[in-house]
Formats: C-alpha cells, sequence, structure tokens
C-alpha cells in the first residue's frame, strides 16, 4: 500500500485571519500580513503521525518536495519518496501538477488542504484514485474530508486494511460571495473516498435495538410511493446513488436520474427535459442534502428547476437522509435556495424527512 | 522459632498506602469451551429410571436417529466449568456499575433473592387453583397498588417481560383503543431521537409509522417539529423524559397538550424514573400510559440481560384492554379476571416474571414513601456529583443545556479528547475495564459524537463516584500520555480484544461449536 | 428518613459535602426544569416501610404463607409450564452474583456471559442439529411469534397457517404479534383423533400467499403427529416454510425439527432446568440452517466465537450486528432489549449435566410415564383418553364422561391434596406426567379419580 499525500500550504490562512477563504494570492498576502500562520503542514504531520502509529514506520509515503509534503512527512517521523518539486509560491497550479503526478503511483491520495484544495485536486486526478482530505482549510463543505487530521490517519489505516470507497462530494463556496455576507455554496463533483462507515461504537454490545433505519428501507418506502407506473426522480448524492442501487439500478452519482419500477428512464437529465418528463407522468422527486451544509434545493441541484417542483407537486417532494446524516447536522436546519422566493417560503418549515420504511424525523427546512 | 537474627522494626511491618487506583486484575482462567472437556461416558447427573414399560408408539420418523453430540462430563467438572466462567464475569455486585448508564444499575438487595428462590414462589405452578395461590396474587395485587400511586395512574399490567414489551404492549393497546373507536387511520406514533429507541422499534413492529423529533439547539425536543407533526394521523406520543442526555423537558405538559388537541395518546416511557420517584408522575403530566422497568428503578437484578420485569400503566379510559388476566380482589380473595373482552390478549405466558414482581414489591416496601423519594434525590446528587468531578477532565463534554443541572444520568461526549488523541469512546471504555469497571457506548443514533452516558444510581457512594472519575481521569491522562495503551486495551481483562471482521463474514461466522467444527474447522 | 442501607449518601454529612463540592444548596435545585404545575407536592401515599431486613422476612414471609408449592401437593399441571427436577448444580450457578447482577457487558470485562450464552446456543444447536441458535428472547410464545415474521420476510407471503393444536394464550400472543402484517389460519385438527388434517392443510395451501406452515411436536396437547414428517414436503411445495415448535426436553428421544424438514425451529427453554415460578421464568429459542437469508432476519442477538490477538484464546462478540442493512424488504426486525438471558444459561448448564445419556433417559421415562398415565387413566370408568392412539409427551387429554365437569374433579381433586390438570372445557383437561411422578402416584391420581367421577 502506498500513500500519497500533497499538501496546500497557504490553505487554512484566511480563517485564521477572519477572511473566510484563502482563494487568491491577494487574500494570502494580506492574510500573512495579518499575522496569519500556514498550518496545514502541522496538520498533516498529524494525520501522518497517526498512520504511522497504526502501520508502523516503514510506512510508503510519495510526495512533492519542501512544504508540499515531504516537510510534513519528515515531521511525521517518516521517510518521504519525493517524486516532484513546485516553485514557490505555491498555487492551485502547483497543487494539481502535484496530485496528478502522484496518482498513477499510490493507492491513496491524502491531501491537506480546503475546499478549494479538493477542487484542484478533483480537476487533477478525477476518479482514477482514490483520495482522503486532511482537513487545515476554512471551508469544510466538501464531504471528502476526514473529521479531523487524526481521523485522516486512522481512516488511511482502515483503508490499507481493505475498506472500499464510495463516491463523496466535492463543494466550494463563492468566497467573494461569502465576504460578501453571502452563502453560496455548489456542488463541483466527486470523487472516490475510503468507505469506512460511522464508527459501530461498541458492536458487541447492542443491548437497546438494531437500528431500523437503512438506505435500503427508504428505498423500499420511495419504490412504494412511486408505484410501478409512476416516475422516480432522484437528485445527485450518495445516498440517492445507493436508492437507486438498492432499487436495482445502476446510476451515476453526479446528475439526476428518473427511474420507473426500478428502471432508469433518464440518466444525468438537464432541466428542460426533466420537467417535460414529470409532466409526461406522475412523479415523485425524492432529493437529499448535499455536502456539510445541509442543502436541499438550489446547490448541485440546480436540474431541480422551481418547475420541476412544481410540476410534481409540492406533496411529491420527499426530503430523504439516514438518522446519521442528519446528526452529523448538529441540529443546523436544511436549507433551500432555489431562486424562486415563493417556493422556497412554501418549502420552509418542519418537513417530514425519510430516514427509513415507514419512518421520518420531522426537521426544519430555513 | 529463630533467634539469631535481629529483631524487625516496626517500620519494616508497616504496609505502605494503597496507590490512588486499584491494581486490578480479573480472573482469566483460559477456560476451554464445554466441548473440550468431559470424556465418554462420563455423566453429570442421573435421572430416574421408568418404573414402567418404555413407550414405543414414536414412528421411525420421529424417533431421534443419533444422540445428540452433547458433550459428556462430571458433575464436578460442569460446577467447575460454570464457577470459573462466572469469575471471569464482572457483575453490579462487584464492581462501581455506573457505566451502563440508561439502565439504572443498582444494588440487587440479597433478601429478596432470598424471596423469589423459596419454594412458594419458585415451585408454584401458573394454572393452580386461585386458593393456592393467595399470596402471590395478594403480592402481584399490592405491588399493583403501590405503582398506581407512583405514577398516578389507574391501573397497571404486570405481564411484560421486560420494559421493551411493555412498550409494545401499550403499543397494542393504543391500536386497540384506535380500533375500538373506529379511527383506524390513526396510523402515526412520534417519538424523540433520544427516547429509548424501542419506543420507534416497537411502534414499527406494531405497524404504525414512526415520526422522530430532534432536539432544538437548547436540547430539548423540538416544540415546532411536533406542532408539524401531530395531526389526524397521530395515534400517539412515545416519549423518555427526562431523556438519555438527563435532561427533564420543562415544557413536558405543553407537548401532551398538542397531541392531546390533536386527538392523540402520550405514553410516557419511565423506564428510568428513578430519579423523579416522588416528585413527579406520569398522570401529573396528563400521560395516559406509562410504563416501569422492574429491574431498573425497583432493583430487579439484571441477570445478564434478563429476565427483567415491565409493567404497564394506564387510565381507566384504555383499562379494559390491558393485558389479561388482570388480578382482583373482591374483598376475601384475589382472583385472576380473564373475562376482559377488549383486551389486547397475551404479552407472554401466564402471569409476568413473579420472581421479578416478589422483589420489586419487598424494595418498595423496604423503603416507603420517604425512602424512595431519599432513592431518587440522592441518585440525582449522585449524578451532578459526579457530571462536576467528570467535567473536570480535560476533553470530555455535556452536550446541550451548558450550566443546567441533570436528572439521573448525563450522555458525556469525549469528541475533543478523540479529535486530539485519535482515542475514540470505545477504547476509553474497553480501557476502563483494567481498573475493574467499564461503560457501553451503544447509542444509537450517534447524535451525541464519542458517547458515554453515566448513570450512578442511590447505590454508589461518594468514594466509588471519586473512584470512578478518577479512572476516568487517568484513561484521559493516558489517551494523550500514551494512546496505544489505550488503544490497545484491555490489557489486565479476561480476554483480548477479538477480530471483529471474523463475526461479519458468513464464511466465518459461528454461532454454535457445531457450526465453528464445520466452517472453520473443516469436519 | 433516616440513613438507609441501600442508599450509602444517605448519610447527612455526606450529602452536605457532595451538595457543596457541586456549589448546590439543597437537592430541590436539581429539579429546577420540573415545573411547578406537575410536581407531587406530597408524600407518596403508601404503607409504612418494613425497614429491617428482619421485618421484611416477617412480612413477606407471612404473604408466601398462602401458597402452596407443587413440592408440598401432588400436581398433574403442565400446559406450557413444567415441573421438572432442577438439578443443585443448576441453582448453584445460576445464583452466582456475577451472573446475576451482571447487565450487557462488554466481551472484555463479562466474558464468562459470552462464552456461557455461546455455549448454550451451541449445547441446543446440538440438541436441534441446527446451526444457527439465538440468545433467548422473553418465552416460547415470543419465540414463535417471531419465527412467523421471520418467514414472512423470508417469503413476503402474507398468511400463516397454524395446523396442530396451538394454546389458546399462545395463539393470542402470536395473532396480535404478526397482525400488522399476517393473517393468522387456524387449521382445525380432526376433532376425533386430535391429529393434524392434512386435507385441510392442502386446501389452504393451495389458496396461496402463505408464508409459513406452524406445528408444535408436542403439540398444545402433548401429541407427537405422525403428520408432522409431511409437512416440510407441503410447504415447501407451496412456496412456503416450515416452522416448527418443539419441547426441546423431548428431543433425547424425539427427532428434532431439522430432521423432519422444519426451516425454523422454536420453543421455550422453561423444562430445561429453569423452575416454574408461577410460569415466571421462560426463554424463548429459535434455531435455523446457517444460511445468511436466515441470519439476517434474527432480530435477536447471535453471539459468534472468534480468535483474539492470543492464541488459543476465545473471545465472543456479536455476529453480524448490523443486520438491518441486509435485507431490501425492510419493516424493521422488531426489537431487542433485556430479555431472558440467565434462563439460557440456566438451560446451558441442565443440558452440560445431562449430556446425551441424560438426555436420552429423561426422555424415554416421561414418555413411559405418558404412556402409562393415558392406558392407567383411561381405564378408570368415566374417563377417557380420546387422543390415546398417538404417540404423547408428558401432556395428555383427559374427557370427563361422568356428570362431573373437569373444573369439578379439579376442586374433588384439591381436597385430596392433589392439583389436577389445566381445564380445556366443561368435559376435557390437560393431564400431564414428566418425570418427577412415579408409578405410585400416576396411581394415586387413578384411584382418587375412580372415587370422584363414579
Amino acid at each position: 500500500m502506498r500513500f500519497g499525500l500533497v499538501v496546500n500550504p497557504v490553505a487554512g490562512l484566511g480563517g485564521r485571519a477572519g477572511l473566510k477563504g484563502s482563494d487568491g494570492a491577494d487574500v494570502q498576502a494580506r492574510a500573512r500580513a495579518l499575522g496569519a500562520v500556514p498550518r496545514a503542514g502541522e496538520r498533516a504531520a498529524l494525520a501522518l503521525a497517526e498512520l504511522r502509529s497504526r502501520l508502523g514506520p516503514a510506512v510508503e509515503v510519495r510526495t512533492a518536495d519542501g512544504a508540499m509534503g515531504a516537510d510534513a512527512v519528515r515531521a511525521a517521523g517518516l521517510v518521504p519518496v519525493v517524486v516532484c518539486l513546485p516553485g514557490d509560491p505555491t498555487t492551485g497550479a502547483d497543487t494539481r501538477a502535484a496530485a496528478a503526478a502522484l496518482a498513477p503511483q499510490v493507492d491513496l491520495l491524502l491531501f491537506a488542504g480546503g475546499d478549494g484544495t479538493a477542487r484542484d485536486v478533483l480537476d487533477a486526478v478525477g476518479d482514477t484514485v482514490p483520495v482522503l482530505g486532511v482537513p487545515t482549510g476554512v471551508k469544510m463543505h466538501s464531504a471528502v474530508f476526514a473529521v479531523h487530521p487524526r481521523a485522516a490517519g486512522e481512516v488511511a489505516a482502515l483503508f490499507a486494511a481493505g475498506a472500499g470507497t464510495r463516491p463523496a462530494e466535492v463543494m466550494d463556496l463563492d468566497e467573494d460571495a461569502v465576504r460578501e455576507g453571502r452563502v453560496s455554496a455548489r456542488l463541483y463533483g466527486h470523487m472516490a473516498v475510503p468507505d469506512v462507515p460511522v464508527r459501530v461504537q461498541q458492536r458487541k454490545m447492542g443491548g437497546s435495538v438494531t437500528s431500523p433505519s437503512s438506505v435500503a428501507g427508504i428505498a423500499a418506502e420511495l419504490a412504494g410511493r412511486a408505484g410501478p407506473s409512476g416516475l422516480l426522480v432522484l437528485g445527485p448524492g450518495g445516498t440517492m446513488r445507493a436508492v437507486a442501487a438498492a432499487l436495482g439500478a445502476d446510476v451515476p452519482v453526479m446528475g439526476v436520474n428518473v427511474l420507473r419500477d426500478g428502471r432508469p428512464v433518464a440518466v444525468d437529465v438537464a432541466s428542460a427535459a426533466l420537467e417535460k418528463l414529470v409532466r409526461s407522468s406522475p412523479a415523485w422527486l425524492a432529493v437529499t442534502p448535499i455536502g456539510g451544509q445541509g442543502f436541499l434545493l438550489g446547490r448541485g441541484n440546480q436540474q431541480i428547476s422551481p418547475d420541476v417542483v412544481r410540476a410534481v407537486g409540492r406533496d411529491r417532494l420527499a426530503v430523504v437522509a439516514t438518522e446519521a446524516k442528519l446528526a452529523g447536522l448538529g441540529g443546523r436546519p436544511l436549507l433551500v435556495d432555489t431562486g424562486d422566493e415563493d417556493l422556497d417560503d412554501e418549502l420552509r418549515g418542519h418537513v417530514p424527512v425519510l430516514t427509513g420504511h415507514g419512518r421520518v424525523a420531522m426537521y426544519p427546512v430555513h | 522459632m529463630k533467634t539469631d537474627r535481629s529483631p524487625v522494626s516496626t517500620a519494616d511491618a508497616v504496609i505502605g498506602p494503597k496507590p490512588p487506583l486499584r491494581r486490578f486484575h480479573q480472573a482469566s482462567w483460559d477456560e476451554p469451551l464445554l466441548f473440550e472437556l468431559g470424556s465418554p461416558g462420563e455423566r453429570g447427573v442421573l435421572v430416574p429410571e421408568p418404573e414402567v414399560p418404555l413407550d414405543d408408539t414414536l414412528p421411525d420418523g420421529l424417533r431421534r436417529a443419533e444422540p445428540p453430540a452433547l458433550p459428556e462430563i462430571s458433575q464436578l467438572h460442569v460446577l467447575r466449568h460454570y464457577l470459573r466462567l462466572s469469575q471471569e464475569n464482572l457483575g453490579a455486585d462487584l464492581n462501581i456499575d455506573v457505566g451502563q448508564g440508561t439502565c439504572t444499575m443498582k444494588y440487587s438487595p440479597k433478601v429478596n433473592d432470598r424471596f423469589a428462590r423459596d419454594p412458594r414462589v419458585a415451585d408454584l405452578h401458573p394454572l393452580q387453583d386461585e386458593r393456592t395461590v393467595q399470596g402471590v396474587l395478594e403480592i402481584v395485587h399490592r405491588l399493583e397498588g403501590l405503582l398506581k400511586e407512583i405514577s398516578g395512574m389507574d391501573r397497571f399490567s404486570l405481564q411484560p417481560g421486560a420494559g421493551s414489551a411493555a412498550i409494545y404492549a401499550n403499543v397494542s393497546m393504543i391500536r386497540a383503543y384506535f380500533a375500538a373507536r373506529g379511527e383506524p387511520e390513526r396510523d402515526e406514533v412520534i417519538t424523540t431521537i433520544f427516547s429509548h429507541p424501542s419506543n420507534a422499534a416497537c411502534a414499527k413492529t406494531a405497524g404504525f409509522k414512526v415520526i422522530t423529533l430532534y432536539p432544538d439547539a437548547d436540547g430539548y425536543p423540538d416544540i415546532e417539529a411536533l406542532k408539524a407533526a401531530a395531526g389526524p394521523r397521530t395515534a400517539a406520543l412515545l416519549i423518555t423524559n427526562p431523556e438519555d442526555t438527563g435532561i427533564f423537558n420543562p415544557r413536558i405538559e405543553e407537548f401532551v397538550r398538542i397531541v392531546h388537541e390533536a386527538g392523540g395518546l402520550c405514553a410516557y416511557d419511565q423506564a428510568n424514573a428513578n430519579g423523579i420517584l416522588g416528585i413527579t408522575r406520569a398522570r401529573d403530566a396528563g400521560f395516559d400510559l406509562c410504563h416501569f422497568n422492574l429491574h431498573k428503578t425497583f432493583s430487579t437484578p439484571h441477570a445478564c440481560g434478563g429476565p427483567g420485569a415491565g409493567a404497564c400503566g394506564v387510565t381507566a379510559e384504555l383499562a379494559p384492554f390491558l393485558p389479561a388476566p388482570t388480578v382482583e380482589f373482591d374483598g376475601e380473595r384475589y382472583y385472576l379476571d380473564d373475562d376482559r373482552p377488549q383486551s389486547v390478549g397475551k404479552t407472554r405466558p401466564f402471569h409476568g416474571v413473579v420472581p421479578n414482581l416478589v422483589r420489586a414489591y419487598a424494595w418498595i416496601m423496604s423503603l416507603g414513601a420517604d425512602g424512595l423519594r431519599e432513592a431518587a434525590e440522592v441518585a440525582v446528587l449522585n449524578n451532578n456529583y459526579l457530571m462536576a468531578k467528570v467535567l473536570e477532565i480535560p476533553g470530555v463534554s455535556a452536550p446541550y443545556a451548558a450550566g443546567r443541572r441533570r436528572i439521573e444520568q448525563v450522555r458525556y461526549s469525549w469528541e475533543r479528547l478523540a479529535e486530539e488523541t485519535g482515542v475514540h469512546s470505545e477504547d476509553i471504555g474497553l480501557r476502563a475495564a483494567d481498573f475493574g469497571t467499564h461503560y457501553w457506548t451503544s447509542h444509537h443514533p450517534f447524535v451525541v459524537p464519542e458517547p458515554m452516558t453515566l448513570e450512578p444510581t442511590e447505590s454508589y457512594s461518594k468514594a466509588d463516584l471519586d473512584e470512578y472519575a478518577a479512572i476516568l481521569a487517568e484513561v484521559a491522562r493516558e489517551a494523550r500520555e500514551e494512546p496505544e495503551t489505550v488503544r490497545t486495551a484491555p490489557h489486565r481483562s479476561t480476554v483480548h480484544r477479538a477480530r471483529e471482521d471474523v463475526l461479519d463474514d458468513p464464511a466465518t461466522w459461528s454461532v454454535t461449536w457445531r457450526a465453528y467444527r464445520r466452517k472453520v474447522l473443516g469436519g | 428518613m433516616g440513613v438507609h442501607p441501600y442508599i450509602p449518601n444517605s448519610v447527612p454529612a455526606v450529602k452536605a459535602e457532595m451538595l457543596a463540592a457541586v456549589g448546590a444548596a439543597d437537592v430541590a435545585e436539581f429539579y429546577a426544569d420540573v415545573p411547578e404545575s406537575i410536581r407531587l407536592g406530597r408524600p407518596l401515599d403508601m404503607p409504612p416501610p418494613l425497614r429491617s431486613e428482619a421485618a421484611l422476612v416477617r412480612h413477606v414471609g407471612g404473604l408466601l404463607a398462602g401458597n402452596t408449592g407443587t413440592g408440598e401437593a401432588l400436581s398433574f399441571l403442565g400446559a406450557g409450564c413444567y415441573r421438572h427436577h432442577v438439578p443443585a448444580v443448576v441453582d448453584e450457578v445460576i445464583n452466582r452474583s456475577e451472573f446475576l447482577t451482571a447487565y450487557a457487558g462488554e466481551p472484555y470485562e463479562d466474558h464468562g456471559r459470552f462464552q456461557a450464552l455461546w455455549e448454550y446456543q451451541s449445547l441446543m444447536g446440538e440438541l436441534l442439529e441446527m446451526d444457527v441458535v439465538n440468545v433467548p428472547v422473553y418465552d416460547g410464545y415470543q419465540a414463535s411469534a417471531t419465527a412467523l415474521r421471520m418467514a414472512g420476510r423470508i417469503t413476503g407471503a402474507r398468511r400463516l397457517l397454524l395446523v396442530t393444536a396451538v394454546a389458546a394464550d399462545k395463539l393470542s400472543k402470536i395473532d396480535d404479534y404478526v397482525r400488522p402484517v399476517h393473517d393468522v389460519v387456524v387449521v382445525p385438527v380432526d376433532a376425533s383423533t386430535g391429529l393434524v388434517d392434512l386435507a385441510a392443510v392442502r386446501a389452504e395451501l393451495a389458496a396461496g400467499d402463505v408464508a409459513a406452515v406452524y406445528a408444535e411436536a408436542p403439540s398444545a396437547s402433548g401429541i407427537i403427529d405422525p403428520a408432522l414428517t409431511s409437512l416440510a414436503g407441503l410447504a415447501h411445495g407451496a412456496g412456503a416454510l416450515f416452522v416448527a415448535g418443539c419441547n426441546p426436553i423431548s428431543l433425547g428421544v424425539v427427532a428434532p425439527p431439522a430432521a423432519y424438514g422444519a426451516d425454523i425451529a422454536c420453543g421455550e427453554i422453561q423444562p430445561l432446568g429453569v423452575h416454574m415460578a408461577y410460569g415466571g421464568l421462560s426463554g424463548g429459542f429459535i434455531a435455523t440452517r446457517d444460511e445468511e437469508r436466515f441470519v439476517a432476519e434474527f432480530p435477536s442477538r447471535l453471539f459468534g466465537l472468534a480468535p483474539t490477538g492470543v492464541e488459543g484464546e476465545y473471545g465472543f462478540g456479536d455476529v453480524a450486528y448490523d443486520r438491518t442493512s441486509f435485507a431490501l424488504r425492510e419493516e424493521g426486525k422488531e426489537w431487542v432489549g433485556t430479555a431472558a438471558a440467565l434462563n439460557g444459561i440456566t438451560a446451558g448448564v441442565y443440558l452440560a449435566l445431562m449430556g446425551p445419556q441424560g438426555m436420552r433417559e429423561i426422555g424415554e421415562t416421561i414418555m413411559a410415564n405418558t404412556r402409562y398415565a393415558l392406558d392407567r387413566l383411561a381405564a378408570v370408568p368415566g374417563v377417557q383418553a380420546p387422543y390415546a392412539a398417538a404417540p404423547h409427551f408428558a401432556d395428555l387429554t383427559l374427557r370427563f364422561t361422568g356428570s362431573r365437569t373437569s373444573a369439578e374433579v379439579n376442586d374433588a381433586l384439591l381436597e385430596h391434596g392433589i392439583f389436577g390438570g389445566a381445564v380445556l372445557s366443561g368435559t376435557d383437561a390437560l393431564y400431564c406426567v414428566t418425570e418427577v411422578h412415579t408409578k405410585d402416584e400416576i396411581d394415586r391420581l387413578a384411584d382418587t379419580l375412580e372415587e370422584i367421577v363414579k
């Protein structure tokens, strides 16, 4: 098992300085001027130290030279194999170049940075190699990051022990918009990350009950609602793809897909075609919160336009999430921003979120 | 006696102080499996020889062909095997069992075991003539009376086998109630994420759809979500209070009112009533049904996971639906009333877990009204005392309702320690086993990350609580300074960590010796 | 309220010290969230407590004196709860406080209970000739109800055919438990023989949508029905599963359900060394073949054996704990909670003591006594054993043809210190003998009946 590492040394600068992101050389310069110290290397080293403690000092890590990786590898007590020499100061182009060079040589590519770094890595490697983000940046809307640096090391070690992969969302914010007080996240794409489920702690214990919520239960519930002749429109996201799989259909994780009786009738369909389809036949529309912000509509699934929602009918829109995903929101509401204020108002309030067969959570939407 | 040695000074005879934490090591007999003991022909016990001719009416297809491949072991060796296994078990009598939060581990008085084992309980057949069982019927009837007063409810059934069975009986009664009222469209049950998951599971099993409420920012169930959920399809609210977080929901009457106004019933999960005995009652908050776990609040032993005992209480309006039979008293004699046409029927064979009903009755009678309230207040004092000690440990927190007191338990989070050290709550619980105690962390779904739920009932002394907190503090220190020690624990327990992957693979999981022989040993 | 022996911190000085440590003036502060409107505001209205242990023993002892145990009488009661000899070693083990007071625990600090319960599963597996046996559920009723819902989830069909005599109370429990998803169809047995009506079973199977054919051996009438060997073929031919209840103490002699094709075996473990306790102690077993489609449907815990980091060390844990993700036809796998673990350990100790010889001998003795009782009692004028031609185990039906009802017969027997059988109807009662009955005792019952019913 070979690991790769790319560090975006300037990731996290903006956050320290209260600048909401670090994109752009001028922002970085302002951050440094405000006294910010790069921490990405430190956090990458923490992840590698965890990996080392689990797999031993012989772990092979291929990386870029200097602050883009080798320093962190050494700080973790490991010997780096340096495969590329970046320029300085580092830019998104350096991240992309290093990731592209490492991808064919490693089994898992770790990268330390934020959403912008994730976007660069996605551009460079696509889904050619499993990746895992070590969180260091300001914005953590993408689902490709471990919850903290040590957890990244832990997940990497579990991947080496044989865990599979799952698609995870890469999100990005328009940082200018955030600095102006607006939140505007969008789904940028998907990468494959190690599939280490939420730790089912104390599996030996189980004095209470086995979990009755599952993707399969959600799938059965949706199939029952749509019926054999109705359309089932599934929004993007890993949960929806798993729902499709439970119904026997293999659909891409990106894009909006339409099933009838478990068979795909339209894949990665665009807004206009989708609207036409749902006007032609009774349909159920299922969407799941995207990324860490809890966006239901308006981010990453713009194909599901206000007209599509109206055509399907408000009462035939099913919000879907596993209990673990809802729990992960930590009490924050789900969000809608379809661009149609009237529709958004209709969607707001407490909605039933389907968490299993015959099971819903009553959850706020803002 | 030797006289040629120099005299020993008394200073040499002084035994030094004990270290702050005990140097525990659990028994580890490295005991073989039963199937590896004994030899062909050995006997553990002999059975009466038939005095009459053997029966030969079984046809061949129904006569066992080969004797079962049970082990053959002499009596002492069977006894020794199980005594060794018993020593490899930490019963609540042996350890500071505050870590099984939500389970209300408390002292189960030995004198009550004596009653339960009395032949006038143990050797009673459930279908004996009522004239020969007046004593046990009177105990059940009296116990019902005590529980009625403790809850404010009008009638109880003591038939359910444990807490979940009592919840299921309550859900069955709710179903029967709406069927009798001609409202079968009421097919939804509302519960909260911090109510015991058996509420959702039992409702689901009984055919209801389940709606779950998440906590609001203060940690209370979201009342706006309840308003959105309650309606013409609402059959019932099933709710715990205090919830598993230990937080008492101060708006509970409003919750009950909202559901009542929607035409639904309210059932109070009082599995953990320990902290509110004599303080507040289910009926006083307007509930229509409630249940107790007698093996929690009322001290009957947990018995490795049962038998426990459950009790469900209802208002007079719901009493016709109670499981049958009920125990009645006509002023002269106690009797079983099976003539209950609207009853949901039997929840289990016969009349409930009678030995535990006897134990629970004796426990309540040994304490009385003042004693029950004292038990509640001391349990709550213990909990808040322990919370103060635990929250001094860096890396642990008590999510929700910051700064507020808790009732009889707290759901803590080790999230900060885990982020800092990579050591998880599960690891910490296993390391605690090296000090002669433990805690559990199975709190699905994991709304509170890295959870630990501690419930120090009235049975534990201040010294116990100090020791428990000191163990946690020490393990947290280790997590920072020598994480491997924690991550690979236990080290001083009976066994080491097992290969869990073996248990998940159909090719290797072995639920029985015969499966292990066939699949793993290959024959 | 003085200091109570069960509440160490009821000592006022300790309480004060702890209150001071948390900065509270009074325990009332801890209840600040409890609104005044729902506070009780008065002491509970209860009898005065019996604070000394001696007073408590006197009080409870006085109540228990109102009971007459089966050891003090001659009892012929069975009907789902059986009096067998409980070996002394069984009581010695299960009264150990390490077992009695433990809860679920971890396989690490409570290794003993995991091993004891895994061994219970294994001993039952040998007896049942099945590879998968659960940690006990509450009781045999629950085991049957759950086994039938498992069959329903596996087949996706709706109807459940109950083809042997099933006790009325058990039927009530099954009906309540399966109601949301199944229809229970009771196929009456032949009234003259008490045996399965195979033609009626075929007709119901032909009607379709059958999830399971359910039979018991022995049936609620004590009959081991020769038709049992036909049921697996009939059920499977209709796409249904064959679910069979059985009495485990019979299995040293009677073939286990797996031997005649059952897919799921289930039943009650009380006969295996568990005291009757007024019907209060019980445990249910469910057993299947080791196939994923069965294992996935168990709602209860299954302990498994696994290696640890140390050579030769046995570790234990839950098998396929996250079972809900297996099946698409998710209906919630019922629920798991505190059930009957200690009774499972009890049955394990019992089977370990009995061994293969003991189980064969006890089965033979009980069947011999049952046959003797059938013949001897049916010979009493005014008493018939209507189903006597069929093989029986422990329970047997008697019919009183004289002027006295079966309940009146019981009243008269009680005056002679005898507990008669469970009343089934005005004329019929279910009597029971086990290995603890001697020939003399059965003769005494016959002689007494002869006086009563003539």
